[in-house]
This record gives C-alpha cells, structure tokens and sequence, in this order.
C-alpha cells in the first residue's frame, strides 16, 4: 500500500512485516523513530510473537539479539554512530558466531567532535567486522532492504546491517509502497536456524577455537561473504519478481555503457547525482553513475566490468581515513586497472549537505585536470587556514 | 535455609550423604546427576571455579527437570571447558563475551518465552570479573527488567583466566598481578571493591544468595530456591582458587569452609531486598587461620606492627559482617 510516511516509519512498518521474534530497543539519533515505531507496533499487536525490550546500551541490545539469535529466534536492533561503536565488540560476535541477525544502522559521524548528521563513517567502522552491509538510495529502497536481509541474513547464517542514511531518509517523509503481510510471509520463510541452544541436543556454542583452526574458521567465514555474492543477487532478483521492483543486489548503474567519466557512491547521494548526470548528458557529456547497494561483500567483480572502459573515476564518500583518504576509493582502486586514474571526493561528512552545484562545478574542473587524487567538496579553505595559524600561535600557551 | 539432621549438623563435608534420607541427599551424591560439566577439561587441580560450575549447573538442571540453557561468560571456566575441538559441557551452552552474558541470557529467555517454551530455563554464569566489573551494566539491565534469569558468580576474587589480575571483587590486602604486594607493603588497599550480592539486592529482585563450596547441600538447596522463582536471581559462589590465591590444591574446600566460619564470606539468602536467612557460624576462627594459609596474604604475617595493624583490620571486616548478618551460632541453632 502507498503511503506518505517518514522513512524510519517505513523501515519499522517493514520490520514488523518481517516477524522479528525479539525486537532489542535503545535510543540513539538519527534512528531513534526505527524503534519507537516498532515499540508502538509491537504494543499495538501488530506483530505476533515478539518480545520488544528496553535494554540498557547498544552493547546490551546486539548482545540480547544474538542470545535470541542462537537460542532460535529472529532477532533485530537498530542504532547509528555512537551506538554502533559501543556495541563493536558484539559487532564482531554476532558474525563469527554466525548469527542471522539485521540490525538497521541509521548512518551517521561519529565525534569528537559530537555530531548528530549524516555520514558512513560509522558503517566504514565496522566494514571488516563480518556483516553483510547493504545501503539505501531512498525510502522505498529502505523500506525493501529490509525483507530482503531477513532472507539474506537467514540464508547465509550471517548478519545483516542495513544502512539508511541519518535525517536524509530516516527523517524524510516520502511516498513509500509497504507490501502486505501476505506479501512478506511469502517472500520471507519462517527462520530455521543452523545451530540452535536446544534442550533435546545440547551443543556447546561460541568455544574457544585456536591457532590449530582459526584460519579455517576465518577462511570459512571469507567464503560466506564470497557465497553473499550470489545470494544478494538472486535475493534481489526474487524481489523483483515478487513485488515488481528493483532494490538490492551488488550495485546499479545509471548510463555507464559510453561513459567516459564515472562517479561511484552509495546510499541517498545517488539521487543527487542521478540528477547531475542527466543534466551533464543534456550537455553532451559522457558521464555515468555506478551506485554500490552491497559494499560487503564488496562487489570488486561487478566495479571492474562496469568501469573498465572509463577514462576517469570519481569516488564519492561520506567517510575518511585521516591520513590515507578514502575507504571506498581504496576498495575501488583495487578492483580496477591501474591505469584508470581515481579521484576521491570527500563530501557530506557530519551532514553538510552535497548540493548538485558542487558536484557539477567539481565534475567541470576535474576534467580540465585542476585536481589531485583526493578532494574534499566544498571545503572552507579560509577557515583551515586560519585554525592552522592559530595553532602555530598558540603551540604551548595551554600549558 | 538448609534443614538441620541431627547426623551430620556442620553441614555435610562429604558431596556423598548417601547414609542420608533420599530427599536429603545431595544432587552431587546421586547417580542421575546430569554432570553438567564432564570429565576432560582443562581447570587446574583443586578449582573451585570447576567444582562449583559442576554443583550449580547439576542442581539447576535437576530442578528444571533437565531443561536449562546455559550462557557463559569469557573467563576461567568458559577456556578450560571449551577448547575447540572439545567440550566439557553436557547441557546446551553458548558463550558469546566478557562482558554480555546477563544479556545474551536476556536474549536466551526472551526467545523461549516468544517460542511458547516458557518452562525452559536459563542460567548465566561468569566469573567476578566479568560479574561485578566488565558485566555490571550488562547485569544491573537484567536484574532491573527482572528477565527471568538465574546468574551465578563465580568469585575467585580476581582476573583468573588472565594471570590473577585485581578486580572489584579482590579483598583489601591480597596480592595480584596488577596490586602486587612488595616487601612488607601489601597488595590490594582497603576501603574498594564492591559487594555484588548486596547490590543485587538493591534492585529487589526476586532472589539473591550466596554460597560456598563447603556446603554442598546448602549450595545445591539455593539452587533449587532459586529456580522456584522466576524473574532475575543472583547466587554468588565464592569458588577458591589455588594458582591465584597461593594454595595447595588439596585445600579448596578446607578454605571455602574457613572463609565462612570467619566470617569474612557470610552466607546468606535474600528475597525482594531483605535478607531473609544467614547460616549460623557454628565453629567460628579468626581470619588468621583462612588467610594464613594464602600466599596473596602473606604480607600480613610479616610480624611487624603495619603487617599485624593489616590482619587487625582484616579480623574487623568479618566482626562486621558477623554483626551485620547475625552470624554467630548459639547451642539452640548450633546443636
Ligand atoms: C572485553 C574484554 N576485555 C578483556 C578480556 C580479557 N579477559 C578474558 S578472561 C579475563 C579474566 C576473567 O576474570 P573473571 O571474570 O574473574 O573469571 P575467572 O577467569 O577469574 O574465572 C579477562 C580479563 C576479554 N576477553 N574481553
Ligand atoms: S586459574 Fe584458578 S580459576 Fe582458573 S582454572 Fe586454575 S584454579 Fe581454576
Ligand atoms: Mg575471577
């Protein structure tokens, strides 16, 4: 059913749809709404069977989701930023342990300084924890990400962290088609766990593993997110065939077959750039756009396909490796020819909004070559300025 | 707690009590015990962390008529029993963190109850580190929502499983690896640390406990009261151990005992706050006789003024506990 909802709302409303059997809730901007929703639902009965608990961190609600998790039952949580760091050690559990659990990260900076907008810094802090990390373009895509990662999730036997970029679109009102209850029981199969806490089988779960195994162990887990590949894919085929929508899978791509510049980003920026490159082609520029959906397991194959007949690459990210540059752009270089010169743009760290304006000027000057590899969009050089002055002054006066 | 037998009044020293009425012999004297934790693992000789995880599991297993989920804490008795490829464990068991095991049990229960298998049960057990330091937040949030969980300490009185570390559950004085006694200085100072039992009880939850290995029957009895109840209980076992406190292996039991009749482990229950029993000590000592026989106190057997101004101090802290919980036996309930 259509409906004109803010996007945490939706992703709730979906969440619900899913069957979540323990539902962990702790508030956290921008993804507090996720839960709330869902208390109300859950309260409201709304979804059978589910036990919706207040816990008393983040690093509580992962670790209560994946106690329900081994004991047999789909289990979900929600956070952003702050909280995701918090809970990075059970982060990391939940996937060596193999626990089919999706958790929806409200992206969003992490501080200091303390910053409550949109970023993926804190989805980048975690990209080698084990998950499977899917992001959004808009509300819908949101909205269907979500059925999808149950069956991801339950299928592989591996968590699944949905990313929805903070304020942008959890905060966002926008037209968002819910699907049915039938609909979702029909795409989502009821969780039959691996290994499961059970009375008549005992096993033990989560034991001490050494160095006599843990590469195979390790090594195994690789070869989940290397499967991830084609169960994402056909996830999203299924999808497709189920609900006549395209949302998911490894990555998408806008007018790249004769495109001579290609920009890659993830999540709600594509929107944006979607709406440059039309503009660009109305000029009769050769650009395109490739749009990463999953960005672990990070699609190396499809990115060298796609941008192999590019004459420039432009990395746009919501994160930064002080001191190195880009996140995504190092992934992406290494998917390609070397050849293939890479520029990273770093823009919409801690909210700061991407307007096409600047993208469209940085697109104008990166092609008569004024820029190195990495750029930050918008960056106020007076202010970096005179904070480095300052900081020559004032060396040793605090002391 | 416990009903007096006119056979063996001190509490029984022996696990076997098979001269006793059937209903009063223990779980651990039974044949049909379900020997939780097997033969094979990897404790040191004489742990009392081994035996007591044993004892509790076996008692809770039997009075949730053998349906229980066990979650563990990372420490001592989590490595010793797990080393991949093996396992010690003879119940359904998962261990996930240091520091989330009241939670993941939260979890545990949560999923049984939505699952319609309310009559499964679960326990969580961790060591004082991860009890009272690491898994505090964990810990409080699930005694506070009063998730239907029974969690048991395991109390060694320090960071074990890492090399005999201080926690906030380290007596004043003792040596460790982090408060290390030198010269005629000593370990751990006084006036830290906290009591767990008594803030467990502060959140009211339904029942809290503490025990020792001396007693296996007044042990394996709070098992069982605390599995009549439902919501969050607390046991706190202290479990001796003999690579961190400095012993001969052989003398666990004779120290869990000693540390009782000091006074300086009371032993005590607790419904919804208020302490509703403490055992009588009925062969009371000084803390000399427990502490002596401690390599981690040796500094207070220096012979000098501070060293002794120290065992003073320590003999204050079981008094107190003696008047605090009423502990010391008359002829009447002593007999
Ligand atoms: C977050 C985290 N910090 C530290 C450790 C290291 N560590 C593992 S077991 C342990 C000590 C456990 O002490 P305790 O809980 O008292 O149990 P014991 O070994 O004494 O039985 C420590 C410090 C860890 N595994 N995880
Ligand atoms: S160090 Fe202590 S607690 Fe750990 S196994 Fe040895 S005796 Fe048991
Ligand atoms: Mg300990």
């Amino acid at each position: 059913m259509l409906k004109q909802v803010e996007g945490s709302r939706a992703v709730a409303e979906v969440v619900a749809l899913c069957r979540p059997e323990v539902v962990c809730a702790y508030p956290i901007t921008p993804q507090t709404h996720i839960v709330e929703g869902l208390g109300e639902l859950v309260k409201a009965g709304h979804v059978e069977n589910c036990d919706y608990i207040n816990v008393e961190s983040e690093f509580a609600a992962l670790s209560v989701a994946i106690g329900a998790s081994a004991a047999g039952a789909r289990a979900y949580t929600a956070t952003s930023s702050q909280g995701l760091l918090f809970m990075a050690e059970a982060v990391f559990n939940a996937a060596g342990m193999g626990l089919p659990i999706v958790m929806t990260l409200g992206n969003r900076a992490i501080g200091a300084p303390i910053n409550i907008w949109n970023d993926h810094s804190d989805a980048m802090s975690m990209r080698d924890a084990g998950w499977i990390q899917l992001f959004a373009e808009n509300n819908q895509e949101a909205a269907d990400l979500h059925i999808q990662a149950f069956r991801i999730a339950e299928e592989l036997s591996c968590p699944v962290m949905v990313c929805v970029d903070g304020f942008i679109l959890t905060h966002a009102v926008e037209e968002v088609d819910v699907p049915t209850q039938e609909q979702v029981d029909a795409f989502v199969p009821p969780f039959e766990p691996v290994q499961v806490l059970d009375i008549k089988a005992p096993v033990s779960i989560g034991t001490l593993v050494g160095p006599d195994a843990f590469t195979e162990v390790r090594y195994l887990d690789h070869k989940k997110q290397l499967r991830a590949y084609d169960v994402i894919n056909n996830v999203s085929r299924a999808f497709k065939k189920a609900f006549g929508r395209e949302a998911g899978g490894m990555i998408r791509t806008y007018h790249v077959d004769d495109a001579k510049t290609i920009i890659v980003a993830m999540g709600s920026v594509i929107g944006t750039l979607k709406d440059m490159v039309d503009e660009k082609r109305e000029q009769g520029q050769k650009i395109g756009l490739v749009s990463i959906c999953s960005f672990r397991p990070f699609p190396s194959k499809e990115i060298q396909e796609v941008l192999q007949k590019a004459k420039h690459i432009i990395v746009l990210e919501k994160s930064l490796a002080s001191g190195q540059g880009g996140v995504m752009s190092a992934h992406v270089k290494l998917s390609i020819d070397k050849k293939i010169p890479v520029t990273t743009l770093i823009a919409g760290l801690g909210g700061r909004p991407i307007p096409k304006k600047s993208l469209s000027d940085f697109v104008e000057s990166m092609e008569k070559g004024t820029h190195g590899e990495l750029h930050f969009l918008d960056l106020d050089h007076a202010v970096v300025e005179r904070e480095l002055a300052a900081f020559e002054q004032e060396k040793g006066r605090g002391r | 707690m416990m009903k007096n037998t006119s056979f063996n009044p001190k509490g029984n020293r022996t696990i076997g009590n098979r001269l006793q009425e059937a209903c009063e012999c223990t779980v651990q004297s039974s044949k049909d015990r379900c020997n939780s934790l097997t033969s094979g693992h990897r404790a040191c000789q004489g742990c009392g962390e081994a035996l007591g995880a044993r004892w509790v599991v076996d008692a809770a297993m039997k009075a949730a008529k053998g349906k229980l989920l066990v979650v563990n804490a990372t420490g001592c008795l989590e490595v010793f029993s797990t080393p991949y490829p093996e396992t010690a464990w003879q119940v359904p068991w998962v261990h996930s963190l240091f520091g989330n095991a009241p939670a993941v049990a939260t979890g545990v229960a949560a999923a049984m109850r939505v699952k319609g298998k309310g009559d499964v049960r679960v326990l969580a057990q961790g060591g004082d580190g991860s009890t009272t330091d690491i898994g505090f937040g964990c810990l409080s949030g699930m005694f506070e929502r009063n998730d239907d969980v029974l969690y048991v300490c395991y109390d060694n009185q320090a960071y074990m499983n890492t090399g005999v570390q201080r926690s906030s559950a380290t007596p004043p004085t003792a040596s460790t690896a982090t408060t290390p006694s030198m010269g005629h200085e000593p370990g751990n100072v006084f006036g830290t640390g906290k009591n767990l039992p008594l803030l467990a009880m502060a959140h009211q939850i339904p029942y809290v406990a503490t025990a020792s290995l001396s007693d296996t029957r007044d042990l394996e009895a709070k098992v069982e009261r605390a599995m009549s109840f439902s919501g969050a209980r607390y046991l706190h076992v202290l479990v001796p151990c003999p690579l961190g406190w400095g012993y001969v292996p052989n003398d666990t039991i004779r120290l869990s005992r000693l540390a009782v009749q000091c006074g300086l482990f009371p032993l005590f229950e607790a419904e919804d706050g208020e302490v509703t029993s403490a055992t009588k000590i009925c062969e009371p000592c000084p803390v000399e006789d427990y502490l002596k026989p401690q390599k981690r106190f040796a500094n207070l057997f220096k012979g000098d003024k501070k060293s002794d101004k120290r065992l003073a101090q320590m003999q204050a802290i079981a008094d107190a506990n003696i008047r605090r919980f009423d502990l010391l036996g008359d002829e009447e309930n002593c007999k």
